[in-house]
């Protein structure tokens, strides 16, 4: 199981991917947004999107969760 | 002059426009978003007016907040600073109708400049050299390949309402075009209102210089030296230096005339900049876009020819001729300014965060125009830039040894900042040379 965490305080702009989905690394997952600069969070394993814990719109700090992929 | 100005800006901008304005006598009025309440930009005005919530749609960008806020405080213009409503050709339109000074161009000329295309057009009408590149907007993917092939790859790949970087890139061949058109299509739409992109013959290894001019009441458009901001990430610049150590005398002679003929072409007042890209072995150049507002880098400028820019916008707005006549004043020294961000120096991330320690460097030739203090927390809705650091010396090797030791004496703790990456620019080899550009910083950060 591997966990992918906020880097930064940003919003998150798109969802890209969905829970469920299979993906691989370095897919695209979610796309942040923070200091005038979007930051696309990738996938740094292959495996299934089990949870995916952001909606569009949201505040996400350093360190909160953003996906998880087993 | 003037009685009384609203600044319609944050942060470094709004703190450095204020200054100048308290110097000549100017009431200065702040206006802030609930996220800047503590910058020093609202204590230094003589009055502020909260103008909204952080979001800049909602604050900075909302021009009926604005306009409300200098009704109720009576101010008698109003300087946009740089980004935000400063390149809003309606915006202009409504301070002017509104009956106070708008600290700017004329807003026609915001308009014929806004649009690339148009600018791009209007240049070579006038006799201002531009590469190759589309001459209306690029209707689809299909349309872009047919035009590429015509200009020749590769090709960068631009929206024409765009401006800081945003949605640029530069493709080799077909495939990296069609996926380069989609991504900037979705980008322009999202930060600038329009899909519209233009294409142009990309030059890889080429220099980013631009002139400064100032448009006089009388219609003369002065020009008033270069600066070279060829140390870009992302499209974005880092640092700059003025003179470009790749410009040489005929050259720069050259490049200050375009840049006047195009300000004299949109009829232009008051302060911009004219950007080209420079094929330095060539010593040619071609017309990229002009900013029809003060440059983040104008300090540069400032400290070589021993003006200020403010002061002189505001003088021209208010009618008058410069403080030095209507001769462009004679540059001297060299001078360098690094951007200092709030992002890691190594890959260039963001780093919003509260600032613990704050101590900022002090030495002959060294200016620092700050927008945060000790303290203050630098949220993630606004651009990363911390503070300009300023060298200047009487060459270029001085510029640089005292940009060197003012970068070691800079503090900001609590967040990261990209100070080391400009130590490391100091020292690159290739930077000190002189001869580099804007592939300088994909270049240092490929080496192992």
């Amino acid at each position: 199981m591997t966990e992918v965490r906020a880097e930064m305080v940003a919003n998150v702009w798109k969802v890209v991917a969905s829970a469920g989905d299979t993906v691989a690394d370095g897919d695209t997952l979610v796309i942040l947004e923070s200091m005038k600069m979007e930051i696309p969070v990738l996938a740094e394993t292959d495996g299934t999107l089990s949870q995916l814990a952001v909606a569009e719109g949201d505040v996400v700090q350093e360190g909160d969760l953003i996906a998880v992929i087993d | 002059m003037l009685a009384s100005v609203l600044v319609a800006n944050r942060g470094e901008i709004a703190l450095r426009v204020i200054r100048t304005a308290k110097a000549m006598g100017i009431r200065a009025i702040a206006v802030y978003s609930e996220a800047d309440a503590g910058l020093p930009f609202v204590r230094a005005a003589d009055a502020a007016v909260l103008i909204g919530p952080p979001q800049p749609a909602r604050s900075y960008l909302d021009a009926g907040a604005v306009l409300a806020a200098a009704r109720q405080t009576g101010a008698a213009a109003v300087h946009p600073g740089y980004g935000f409503l400063a390149e809003d050709a309606g915006f202009a339109a409504r301070v002017i109708e509104a009956g106070l000074t708008w600290v700017g161009p004329p807003p026609p000329a915001i308009e014929q400049m806004g649009d690339k295309i148009n600018a791009r057009n209007l240049m070579e009408q006038a006799g201002v050299p531009v590469s190759a590149g589309t001459r209306e907007p690029v209707a689809d993917a299909g349309a872009a390949l047919a035009q590429a092939e015509r200009i020749g790859y590769p090709v960068m790949i631009k929206a024409a309402a765009g401006g800081g970087g945003i949605g640029m890139s530069a493709a080799a061949d077909g495939e990296q075009l069609r996926a380069g058109f989609e991504t900037a299509r979705s980008r322009a739409e999202r930060f600038f209102g329009s899909p519209a992109i233009l294409l142009e013959r990309y030059l890889p290894a080429a220099r980013h210089v631009e002139v400064q001019i100032l448009g006089l009441p009388g219609g003369e458009v002065l020009a008033l030296g270069e600066r070279d901001c060829s140390v870009q990430r992302r499209h974005q610049k880092v640092a700059e230096e003025t003179p470009s150590p790749g410009v040489g005398p005929e050259l720069r002679a050259r490049m200050l005339a375009a840049a006047a003929r195009a300000g004299e072409t949109v009829g232009y007042r008051g302060a911009g900049t004219v950007e080209f890209l420079v094929d330095e072995g060539a010593q040619d150049f071609v017309f990229l876009e002009m900013n029809t507002r003060l440059q983040v880098e104008h300090p540069i400028t400032e400290l070589v020819t021993g003006t200020d820019l403010v002061e002189q916008q505001f003088r021209i707005a208010a009618g008058a001729d410069p403080s030095f006549g209507r001769q462009p004043p004679a540059a001297a020294g060299h001078a360098i300014e690094l951007r200092v961000y709030a992002e890691d120096p190594r890959r260039f991330l963001p780093s919003p965060g509260t600032i613990a320690e704050w101590h900022e460097p002090a030495g002959p030739g060294v200016r620092v125009d700050a927008g945060y203090a000790a303290g203050n927390t630098v949220t993630q809705f606004y651009d990363p830039l911390l503070a300009k650091l300023c060298a200047y010396g009487d060459t270029r090797a001085q510029a640089l040894e005292r940009a060197r030791a003012a970068v070691a004496g800079f503090t900001i703790t609590g967040l990261k900042t990209n100070l080391l990456f400009h130590a490391e620019l100091l020292e690159s080899a290739e930077f000190v040379s002189g001869a580099y550009d804007t592939g300088l910083i994909d270049r240092m950060r490929a080496r192992p």
